[in-house]
């Protein structure tokens, strides 16, 4: 269920790299914990992240979660249809629910991230 | 932990569960929000038997309720609820309730399920030289709530009890699919409904007949989630969050919950004191005027200067808005008045508005 040409972090948060780009977002997992999700906070374009640094918060009825860099880069763009629509993080977080695009700066780090297949191990782990 | 009758029902219907206040309890079934609506516009049923119920029996049990509740009991004839509190001696909330009188020498008290056992001890303690007998009831309870405006066609196939002719705040005996009940018109919603409840130890086919019935009229399970939310909206206390043995009735804006009329009452002294004098602060509703959700005990500011913290705070899923509630000076809790919330690290702003937000128009 989860995409072979993604990648995971254990706070699950999910990365796709295209060249020098990476699409990230939240897991199904992820969402499916939350709840409906209702309020998206989003960084600017520009914004210089590190890995593990917090890059927004996403509010669901019940809880705020901080979602966390997967990479180290820069922001070039973020999902503006969130603002009115947050509930496409539910809908389709592997899709359309995405949440920014950003240039990577290194490679470095995204070796540790998890292939679909361990992460759905993982997930089994928490689960028990 | 502990688990209700309707613990297997929920776990069939795929709910998600948590741990609440010692209860194994649903949080929310297909999403707080489907929930919330399902339940504004047509119907919501919820498992609440994690609420607590205390028997007061005996020749002296209108006399000593009257000591506990600073409402007036002895309004209430066989048949009719009062929405009241649990006062300490300085006339600050132990709890809030409901007391339900059976007759004159039988009352029955609905308190929160966080609550249950810290209220029947302190009960206990005031019975002094009163002839009365306390049963914490609670675990042999179970409790349902159905609410929405589709709550009597769903209800009255299953029962008995003539649901339409029903006052609100009254309750009546009878069967609910079988078994034997107390019906109330009451609940937490905002809604028109009922509350359920039962010593029968096999429940299960209230629950199932109830969802039968329901399903084809747009009935949906509401977990604790929107039990919340729902709450909020009509802008009805929660214990811990809004009331708590720091704040008095008057504070909480329910000072039509005392009577002093009545005669002594435990914290009435206080009360009265603080009712000549005037309050210095009092809880309001408040929307927020910038984007994001402000939660309880998030810091607020009034005029810049700290002033406490947010009591409940929500997205509000029918109104679709930010709100929430928040103990303000006097002075500024006049409907408009702007203040600040800080949300991690920035200030938003937010104003008094009338509430309850939501209010229901059949």
């Amino acid at each position: 269920m989860y995409p072979q040409d993604f990648k995971f972090t254990k706070d699950h948060e999910w990365v796709k790299v295209d060249g020098d780009t990476a699409v990230v977002g939240i897991s199904d997992f992820a969402q499916k914990h939350l709840g409906d999700v209702v309020f998206v906070e989003l960084p600017a374009v520009g914004t210089k992240l590190a890995v593990h640094q917090t890059i927004g918060t996403i509010e669901s009825v019940k809880a705020v979660s901080e979602v966390f860099s997967p990479a180290a880069g820069e922001v070039v763009e973020t999902n503006s249809a969130l603002a009115d629509a947050p509930e496409t993080i539910n809908q389709d977080p592997h899709g359309t629910g995405w949440i920014l695009k950003m240039k990577l700066a290194d490679r470095g780090g995204l070796d540790a991230l998890m292939a679909a297949t361990d992460y759905e191990k993982y997930l089994e782990g928490l689960e028990h | 932990m502990k688990q209700t009758r309707f613990n297997a029902h929920h776990r069939k219907l795929g709910a998600k569960m948590v741990e609440f206040c010692g209860w194994d309890m649903p949080v929310e079934y297909k999403g707080i929000i489907d929930e919330h609506v399902a339940c504004r516009t047509a119907a919501g049923l919820f498992d609440v038997s994690h609420m607590g119920e205390i028997h007061v029996a005996g020749k002296d049990a209108l006399a000593f309720v009257q000591h506990i509740s600073p409402n007036d009991v002895a309004r209430l004839l066989p048949g009719m609820i009062q929405y009241s509190a649990l006062m300490t001696d300085k006339g600050t909330y132990v709890d809030d309730m409901l007391v339900y009188c059976v007759h004159p020498e039988f009352y029955l008290l609905v308190v929160n399920a966080a609550n249950t056992d810290k209220d029947f001890a302190y009960i206990a303690a005031q019975k002094g030289a009163f002839s009365v007998a306390l049963d914490n009831a609670s675990d042999r309870y179970s409790q349902l709530a159905l609410q929405g405006r589709q709550a009597i066609p769903i209800l009255q196939p299953l029962t008995d009890v003539p649901l339409a002719g029903m006052k609100s705040f009254t309750f009546a005996f009878g069967k609910v699919a079988g078994k034997n009940c107390l019906v109330s018109r009451t609940g937490y919603t905002g809604e028109d409904g009922f509350e359920i409840y039962t010593l029968d130890p096999d429940p299960g086919v209230i629950w199932d007949s109830i969802m039968e019935k329901g399903t084809p009229l747009g009935l949906q399970p509401v977990g604790l989630g929107a039990r919340d939310t729902l709450r909020l909206e009509a802008r009805l206390p929660l214990y811990g969050n809004d009331i708590d043995d720091t704040t008095t009735p008057i504070e909480a804006d329910f000072k039509w919950i005392i009577k002093f009329k009545k005669g002594d009452f435990l914290g009435r002294d206080v009360l009265v004191k603080q009712n000549e004098q005037g309050i210095q602060r009092k809880l309001v509703g408040f929307d927020l005027l910038d984007r994001g959700i402000a939660r309880a005990h998030y810091p607020v500011f009034v005029d810049g200067v700290p002033a406490g913290q947010v009591c409940s705070g929500t997205f509000a899923p029918l109104l679709k808005k930010a709100i929430g509630t928040v103990y303000l000076p006097i002075a500024k809790t006049a409907v408009g008045t702007e203040f600040e919330i800080a949300i991690r690290d920035k200030k938003v702003r937010a104003k008094v508005v009338p509430s309850p937000f939501y209010k229901r128009e059949y």
